[in-house]
């Protein structure tokens, strides 16, 4: 069957199928007062600005994006109108780790 | 066709909870989601093992989706009101599908999931029972779904739109950055295809953008309005969202969607791929 496009869980560890080696990981944790939200919504956008994917937070808070090497940004919305951006630049064989303060 | 003919906002869902021969489906591929919590009264539909066939790569054919809907207690004569997470991708795939299958009343949730629960309204965990139904559907509109050949046939002819991120587009990624990479097959897009990510069309909360701003994103982009296009992404189903924003709220005569999308286009032995940046 062919593989659908919704986001797998957003786990905190890496899924066991994923070889970072040839992956460019951006992964993060979304915080409310120091303790983990899920259901926010984080968009990666491009270094022109362009929506590339979006994921909703897991009970962790977490989120995951497999991207390409470069510059990028993570958009996080949440309820009551919350919208922060954060920066972060992405290289194949690491994971860019971020900590997301709403 | 004006907008409410297709499209209803989360206020008037609120509003219309309770109204009879009215139906409201979540529809996801990962249906974890609705069994957290749902909008009130929703049946989902699992996009994965309902609405694709277990074996070929296709959807279920009538008879299934006739099944489906039966079971689901949905009647010919119900308004059907979609919604679901990833910006309503699934949703609008299944709106395309509901169309291609000859139901008239259906109605996609401006913004979907997201919206509403950015709005905090309330989701609960009662799964409903509708008693089933005798659904009866058509054959399949073909004027809605392109198939491969028609896209090869498209180069240079008709609007061909690649609505993936631009990443995808250039070759650069094989699937959205949300998920792993790997893939069988080649990276590009199909000569003469304009890229125009699915996104320009919606505003962060998932919501629609206005016809005027819509009309002019494509226009901007060099698509001719008065031509035949076809959308196209990985798998047909962000392509169902452009479809619906083309056809369903532009009102456009002649769009179709791609559903073999890129995984089989980028399969095929011998057709033409371009590479790079949109020109």
């Amino acid at each position: 069957m062919t593989q659908g496009c919704a986001a797998p869980a957003q786990t905190a560890s890496l899924p066991a199928t994923v070889d970072l080696a040839n992956e460019a990981v951006i992964q993060g944790t979304v915080t409310r007062a120091g303790a983990p939200v899920s259901s926010a919504y984080a968009r990666l956008l491009d270094s022109t600005g362009e929506f590339t994917a979006e994921v909703v937070t897991g009970d962790e808070g977490v989120f995951r994006f497999f991207a390409a090497d470069g510059d990028w940004t993570v958009r996080v919305l949440a309820a009551g109108g919350v919208s922060v951006d954060s920066t972060v630049t992405a290289k194949t064989g690491e994971v860019a780790a971020l900590e997301v303060a709403i | 066709m004006s907008r409410s003919d297709v499209l209803v906002d989360a206020e008037w869902v609120e509003s219309n909870l309770d109204a009879p021969a009215l139906v409201l489906v979540e529809v996801d591929e990962d249906v974890s989601a609705y069994d957290k919590g749902h909008i009130r009264g929703a049946v989902k539909i699992d996009w994965k093992t309902e609405l694709q066939d277990p074996v070929r790569r296709d959807f279920v054919d009538k008879t299934g989706f006739e099944e489906l809907l039966s079971r689901k207690g949905i009647a010919n004569d119900d308004l059907v009101i979609l919604y679901g997470g990833n910006n309503n991708w699934f949703a609008a795939y299944a709106y395309w599908y509901f169309k291609l299958y000859g139901h008239d009343k259906v109605k996609l949730l401006d913004g979907g999931r997201k919206k509403w629960e950015l709005d905090s309204r309330e989701l609960v965990e009662d799964v409903p029972s509708r008693p089933a139904t005798q659904y009866k559907a058509k054959e399949q509109d073909l004027t809605i779904r392109a198939f491969r050949d028609e896209v090869v046939d498209a180069i240079s002819t008709k609007n061909l739109i690649d609505v993936r991120s631009p990443d995808e587009f250039s070759g650069k990624l094989l699937a959205p950055a949300h998920l792993p990479q790997e893939q069988a097959q080649r990276a590009g897009h199909v000569p003469t295809a304009r890229s125009i990510p699915w996104s320009k069309a919606a505003n962060d909360d998932g919501t629609f953008k206005s016809d005027e701003e819509l009309r002019k994103i494509y226009s901007d982009a060099g698509v001719d309005l008065s031509k035949s296009t076809i959308a196209y992404c990985r798998i047909g189903e962000r392509s169902s969202h452009t479809w619906f924003a083309l056809r369903e709220l532009l009102g456009l005569p002649d769009v179709k969607n791609y559903d073999g999308s890129w995984t089989e286009y980028g399969s095929l032995v011998g057709v033409p791929i371009e590479l790079g940046e949109p020109k």
